[in-house]
This record gives structure tokens, sequence and C-alpha cells, in this order.
């Protein structure tokens, strides 16, 4: 009883939700549309950034090569030229927002629309400009051989947990230019110190650890960064993500995990946050308090990232590609050869 | 145009026609004629374009289509009409190979001709009894021949299972035909002209027909059965490479499949991905020269496949991450690794930490559980993995945190010390993991009480509380659910005889030396102890976990050998 109640709620939930991202699709003001180049195959990247002009380079390159046909990105307000590289992109569409970032529930109502709107029966990569995918295989096979046989198996998402990647040494002592990989300077992770639960009602995991809890939430572990995430969904106009894309609408889409000892494949976003300018961007963010709920709990979180510090530590691993996280353990082929 | 060869190949393409398109050119080409049978689900448009990509070749037709739905008929009509335009337009032809629109040759085309001429009267076709195989989707061997099949399996599978069920529970059987005794195999075979031509063209072909139209995948049974009435000479094997995954899903292969499929040694392998560049342009040539040409040896590579079925079903043991989480007793081994936990014995001993960690060659933790610091080896602040030594980043997921210590150092054994003091939150779980081996010296705990500089009244109620959260932790290792290796001994039992456990404990960690223990660890010096436990009981409490210490008469490292350890399991 008790299941079937929290199963007509959260239909209500996501209803709402999607309701909420219908209401907010005025705040979008389209600058380059190009969503009539889609095709039906195409695999699509959605994206609300803001002052990227750093990491989109790279970030697009990267996905591109992946086998992403289409980019759909939201520009909220930003005045470093994101806009204007992003605009000359041949195969991005590009939307302008000044509204409140966390007003639109961390951007997702713009990203929920999108993806209701052009997303239908599209497999769609939900990023954010610092998350770079990885899979099992990534060298060797693009996002269509992945999402391929991933209907193969009947499997209508993909989980990829946020693997945060940092220098060794003082972050803002680290030398990074606009197109360059940013994982030959963020090139170490922290190999096994990640916890997981799952929480109810929708069953998601819930991954924290890293180099962040380390170092930053040691004392309060219960506030460390959230890392689960389903970037990759076979999309549905019905379906919509609750929070980031840590969790999403109907529940069976977040149990991407087996529970029966056996492995489900899955991938990681290595995450490029700690790249020199989160030194100086930490003490705008706090400024803003547009990024938790609860911004005041986090001004210390800022004021460690402010004070440009060391993540390294001895036990470190570098970072040499997929078949090192795999052996790691962090992501798994899931029985894909 | 070269002349027409004794193989030739008939095609079923439902997807990627223009690879489809290649490999037909390929094989015709070199003198193979080619009889391609498109779905007819394929939009005319597709059809056309393959049709006129393939137009320049005489020795390359299209026969009549049919909708080709995963298990049913229409594969198998689509397979007959498009072998009996092969026969009729090839007289020259000897053996005809069924492929589909995904497979690839692995190996000239000549080899295969060459192989083939070897063994002109073979017919190659898995074809297996229903009782041998082990492989069948939906758990259904010989149902497949004796009910109905009316609802799809894949997009109807509520009413395929119940109605299976109810013909279960009626009893409902077809009647099979005379003489035919149901064989299943592989789809992909390579017959010769007189069997095909006898199963195409037998005076029972209508009835056989009408009766395979109803059994559940006959294009895995049709050929396959029928081959046993019409042919002596049947090699019960595929010259085709498929692999089926753990959900009978073929495997497919990529470029960097490249050097696997080589190795097999194979004809043909399906399936192909389309965009798979690198294979096509590689295989689709006629250089033989980097080709090996034995016998083909799907066998060489199944360890693979047997690999990738095993992490998808089994996963890799002790590991917990964000794709693999499973329920209670489903874990298939709760942590990576073998580790040991020992309660009293760094009490006991001086240095003993340092000791073990020389004898065993194993890593060697203190108190990992310790309520202000997690005491790792070295007194390190982070250890392997990046797990951190704060205590509150440990008490939060303290699973999480033993779990993942003994995944991030597979391969070297881990120790630690163990304790009332400690974190009580892993118990039950250390006490259910096989992998453990718990070693205890109930009431050690008392010792450091005793050296320490208290108050008497403290002291009591410490020893109070460590007795009961000790005693907690003894009936959980004496569960008869207890799967770790439990060895409980009393402090006094243990300090009369101390070296045959250890012995025991030491071989159990390092098997491979198996030496008796040369060099003991230091025992501390138990003068007076026996007293601080009868002034305990003076004030009302009554420490019992230690044994018999009666006071007064201090404990001296005896010669009896009473006291053995005992194995809980």
């Amino acid at each position: 009883m008790g299941r079937l109640l929290d199963a007509y709620r959260l239909r209500w939930k996501r209803r709402r939700l999607l309701g909420r991202a219908i209401a907010r699709r005025r705040e979008l003001v389209a600058v380059v549309d190009r969503t009539k180049d889609i095709l039906p195959d195409d695999i699509l990247c959605f994206a609300v950034v803001r002052n990227e002009a750093v990491r989109l380079p790279w970030f697009l390159e990267h996905h591109r090569k992946l086998g992403v046909a289409r980019f759909l990105v939201v520009d909220n307000d930003s005045d470093d030229g994101t806009a204007e590289f992003l605009a000359a992109q041949p195969d991005v569409s590009l939307w302008h927002t000044r509204a409140g970032y966390k007003a639109s529930r961390f951007g997702l109502d713009w990203t929920n629309w999108l993806l209701a709107r052009y997303g239908h029966g599209h497999w769609c990569l939900t990023l954010d400009a610092d998350e770079a995918l990885v899979y099992p295989y990534c060298d060797t096979r693009d996002l269509r051989a992945l999402t391929a046989w991933l209907d193969g198996q009947g499997r209508g998402m993909f989980g990829a947990m946020m693997l945060d990647m940092y220098p060794k040494g003082p972050l803002g002592a680290q030398d990074y230019r606009a197109g360059e990989d940013p994982f030959r300077v963020l090139e170490w992770f922290d190999a096994a110190n990640y916890g997981m639960r799952v929480q109810q009602p929708m069953g998601n995991p819930w991954l924290q650890g890293g180099p962040r809890a380390r170092v930053f939430f040691a004392d309060a572990p219960e506030r460390a960064p959230t890392l689960n995430k389903v970037p990759l969904v076979r999309w549905n106009r019905r379906y919509a993500y609750v929070n980031s894309t840590h969790s999403i609408l109907p529940p069976r889409l977040n149990r991407f995990y087996e529970t029966d000892g056996g492995e489900a494949p899955s991938g990681l976003l290595l995450h490029s946050k700690f790249l020199n300018v989160a030194v100086a961007r930490a003490g705008e963010e706090k400024m803003r308090g547009e990024h938790f709920s609860n911004p005041a709990l986090y001004d210390r979180y800022y004021e460690a990232v402010a004070a440009d510090p060391d993540l390294w530590c001895s036990a470190s691993r570098r970072f040499t590609g997929w078949r090192g996280l795999e052996a790691a353990g962090l992501m798994s082929r899931g029985g894909w050869l | 145009m070269t002349q027409s060869t004794t193989l030739g190949f008939v095609m079923l393409c439902h997807t990627a026609l223009h690879r489809a398109a290649e490999v037909a050119r390929h094989w015709a080409e070199r003198g193979c004629p080619v009889v391609i049978h498109v779905d007819a689900r394929v939009k005319a448009w597709s059809y056309d374009t393959m049709k006129a990509e393939l137009a320049d070749l005489g020795n390359v037709r299209f026969s009549e289509r049919f909708a080709c739905e995963w298990g049913t008929w229409g594969i198998v009509a689509a397979t007959q009409a498009a072998s009996e335009v092969m026969l009729a337009d090839f007289p020259a032809v000897r053996h005809v190979y069924l492929a589909s629109g995904s497979c690839m040759p692995l190996r000239p085309v000549r080899d295969l001709i060459t192989y083939l001429d070897a063994r002109p009267r073979t017919d190659f076709i898995e074809s297996v009894t229903t009782e041998e195989v082990g492989w069948t989707i939906g758990g259904l061997n010989m149902e497949r021949f004796t009910l109905r099949f009316p609802f799809s399996w894949r997009t109807q599978r509520w009413l395929f299972d119940t109605y299976v069920n109810l013909q279960r529970r009626v009893g409902f059987r077809r009647k099979i035909p005379k003489d035919v005794v149901p064989h299943l195999g592989s789809q992909w075979w390579c017959l010769t002209r007189q069997t095909l031509s006898a199963i195409l063209q037998g005076p029972d072909r209508k009835l056989y027909d009408d009766y395979f139209r109803r059994v559940w995948i006959p294009d895995e049974s049709y050929f396959q059965t029928l081959v046993r009435l019409v042919s002596s000479n049947v090699e019960s094997r595929s010259l085709t490479l498929s692999k089926f995954d753990f959900q009978g899903k073929p495997h497919i292969f990529y470029d960097d499949h490249l050097q696997l499929l080589r190795r097999s040694d194979c004809f043909v392998a399906r399936k192909i991905w389309p965009h798979a560049n690198k294979l096509y342009r590689t295989f689709l040539t006629d250089d033989a020269a980097q080709q090996a040409g034995g016998e083909p040896n799907p066998g060489k590579i199944d360890r693979l496949f047997a690999k990738a079925v095993e992490r998808r079903v089994k996963g890799r043991p002790g590991l917990y991450m964000q794709s693999r989480f499973p329920n209670v007793d489903f874990e298939n081994g709760l942590t990576a690794a073998p580790y040991s936990v020992f309660h009293g014995f760094s009490e006991v001993f001086e240095n003993f930490e340092m000791w073990l960690s020389k004898t065993t060659g194993s890593r060697v933790h203190g108190h990992l559980f310790a309520p202000d610091r997690v005491e790792f080896a070295g007194g390190e602040a982070v250890y392997n993995g990046a797990l951190s030594d704060s205590p509150k980043l440990r008490d939060y997921n303290p699973r999480s945190f033993l779990t993942n210590l003994i995944w991030a150092t597979r391969g070297e054994r881990q120790c630690f010390q163990f304790g009332p003091t400690d974190s009580q939150a892993l118990n039950e779980f250390m006490a259910k993991d096989s992998n453990a081996q718990i070693s205890v010296i109930s009431g050690a705990w008392a010792l450091p009480l005793w050296r320490s500089n208290r108050n008497f009244g403290e002291i009591r109620r410490e020893a109070a509380r460590l007795q009961k959260v000790e005693s907690e932790t003894l009936s959980v290792l004496r569960q008869v659910s207890t799967k770790a290796r439990v060895r409980i001994w009393t402090l006094a039992e243990f300090v009369e005889s101390p070296m045959e456990p250890l012995q025991t404990i030491v071989d159990e960690i390092s098997p491979r030396s198996l030496r008796r223990l040369t060099e003991a660890p230091k025992m501390t010096d138990l003068t007076g102890f026996g007293q601080f436990l009868q002034n305990l009981r003076n004030q009302g409490m009554q420490p019992v976990l230690m044994g018999d210490f009666p006071a007064g008469d201090d404990p001296r490292p005896a010669s009896a050998s009473r006291g053995r350890p005992y194995l809980v399991k």
C-alpha cells in the first residue's frame, strides 16, 4: 500500500516538474535555433552554462568525438564570450535567459523543457560544462555503439558517477588554456573512498565521497556533494529530471544498478571543476548563492576552495584511460564485450 | 566476372543494407553467387538503393520478400524462398551458406571453398536434441514444439507467459509429425545441394511447413530438425562465429575486436557493428597473407565471452559501486579478500602489531574503528584508495569504509585491532563475512584500565560498560549464521598457552610459510592483575569475560595445554 502511494505521489511530482518546465519555457529566448537539423537517430547533448568560455571548446570537442550530433545549450547570462562562442558553432542551438539559476531549480526547469520539446525519442546526454563522459571502450566505440547496445539490452538509461579530478599541487598554480584537454592538468582521482546508499522513494543511488568529502567535508560528511548521475537517457517527453541529473522520474530510470550481485553497465563523468579558474570562481559563487538550496551551509566550502587548496595525497591515483577506471571498480562494462 | 564457384551465399538482411551490399559484392566478385532476402518491413527506398548498388553484378539475385519478425515463421519462409532461387539459378553451386546482412567474412572466400571442397558431402549445421541444449531463451526447449505461441515474446510478454502456463496447466500438447525428432541449433548453416533440395522438394514439405509455422522460433529448429531426416553426414556445428550474452542476445563485434576475430580462425562472423569501419576495411580484402588458415577454432576466444557474462551476472565480489549494489545475501562475497581482526592482542602483547606484520608480511593497522581517529598502519592520514582517517567520514558509512579498504588493498592482506572501545557498527557484517578471520581474547580490554591512572570508581563504571559491549560482540560472533572464522579465548586461557593459538592464526594468514614460530611477541607483565579483578569484584562489579584469575595467584605461562582455542563453525 505504501509503495502504491509512493508511486502515485511520484507520478504527480513528475507532472508538477513538467508543468514548471512548460511554464518556464518563456524565460528562454532562442539565439540560434538549429533544431530543424536534428535527425531521428541523432544523439543530443543538453547543457545550461554560465561563463564557461574556458571549458566549452574542449567540452564540445570531446563529446562531438564521442558521437553527439547536436548540442542544445541554455546560456544563463554569461559575460565572458560564452554566448558568442556557442552561437558560432555549427552544431549548437542556443537559448539565452537572464532569469535566476536557483529559481529555475538550478537550471533544471529549462533543461526539462528542452528535453521534452526536442529530446523525445532520442538518446539524450545532459551535462554541465565541467563534465566529460567516459565509459567502457570510449576510445574505440562511440556513443552510437553504446546506445545501440543499451537498446539491445533493453536499458533505456546509463548511469555515470561524477569523478572529481584534481591536479598535484595548489589548484591555482596549474596552467590551463581554453581548448586543451583539462585532464592533462587534472590527472588525479580518488580510487576507492566512495560510499553508496539507496534513497527512497525514488530508488536512486546516493553516492558521496571523493576528494571533496575527504578535504572539505571530513567533519560534515552528510553534506558532501552528491556524485551519482543518470546523464544518458533514451528520452520520453513524460520524463523529468528531479534534482540535477542525480535523479529522474519515473523511478525505474534510477535503478541502473544491479541488486543481485551482477554488474550493470556504467560510466563516469570526469569533473573538471578544479581547474585553476575554480579558485577565483569560488568567491563569486559564494556571493551569488545560486548553487545550493541552503547556501549559508556551504560558506566554509567556498572559502576553502578560494584558499587555493591542494587536493592531492599520496594515495591519489593517476588517470590513464578508461581501463584504469574500470579496473578500479568505479565503472563497469557490465557484460559489454 | 570470374567463373561461378561451388559455393553460394544466401543473405538475410534487415538493417544497415549498405554494409550487407558491401559484403555481397565481396563474395559475388569472387565468383560466389549471392541471393539476397530483404525484410519486407524495410522501406522501398532502401531496398531500391541496395538493388541499384549491386546492379552491375550478374550473380546476385533478390528473392521474394517476407516480413521477418524475430521468432516467427517469416525468417524460415525467407530462407526457403532464397534457397530455391539459389538452387534453380546457379546449378554449379554445391554448398549453400546461410548468412545475415551483419555477417562478415573473416578469411578469404577461397579458404572456405577449399575447406568445403575437401568435405563435399558434409552439412555444417548445429543440430542438437532438445535435452542437450542449455541456451534457449525463455527456458523453453521441448515445449517449443508442443505448445502454441500466438503472442509475441518480445512485445506481449505477459500474454505469452500466461498462455504458456495455461497450456501447461490444461495439459495441451501439439502432435509432432511422425519421424520428426526435434533438434535445435544456430540459425546459420551451410548445407549441400542434395540436403537442401531434399528438404525443400521433399514430398512432406507442406506437412512440415504447416507444423513448424506454429513452432516458437522456427528458424532455430526447422532446418536443424529436418536435416536429420535427409542427411547422413551432419557435422553439428556452425561455420559462423556467433556468440550470445547472458540474455541470449548476440554479441556485437567492434573495431577493437579485430585481433580477437583473427584469432578465432572462423570463416564468417556475426554480428558486426555497421560503423566498424576498420573491420570492414580489413576483412573485405584479399589479403590472405596475414591469415593463419587452420581449422576454425571459436573455442580459443571462448574464455573472454565467459568472462563478460560472469562480470555481468556475478560481478566482482566485494565491490560496491554505482552499478553494483547487491541486496543482503546477494553479495557473492561481502568483501573482496580475506582479512584478520584481532580483539585484545595488542593489549596482551607489547608491540604485537609490529611482530605480526613481520611474521606474516601483511599490513597491520591499529584500531581502524577507534572513536577519535582511524589508526591506519604507520599512522597514515590517507590510505589506499584515498580513504581518510576522519572518524566522521568512516562512521558516516562504516560498511563502505571497510569494503573500500579491502577492495583497494586487494593482493595485500589487511589485519586490524578491534575492541569494545571501538565503533561496533560492523559486528554483524564482519560476523557474516567469510573473508573475516576474527580472533578474540575476551576481557583483554581490562588491561589498559588496570594500568590507567584513573579513579577506581570511574574504572569500575568503564569496566562494566566495556564488558557489556564485548558480551554483545561475542554473542553476535557466536550466532549460527556466522560465516567468519571466529576463535575466542578468555584472557586466562590465552595467557596460559599463547603459542598454540598464535601459530594457528599465523598459519592461516600465510599458509605458505608453514614454519614454527620462533620469535614470540613479548607478553605484558600481568603481576597484580588478579588483585585488580578482585578489587572490581569487591566494588560490586562482576568481571567474567577474562576467565579465571584467582587474586594473588598470578598466572605464569604453564605447561598444561588446557584451554585450547575453539573454532566457532
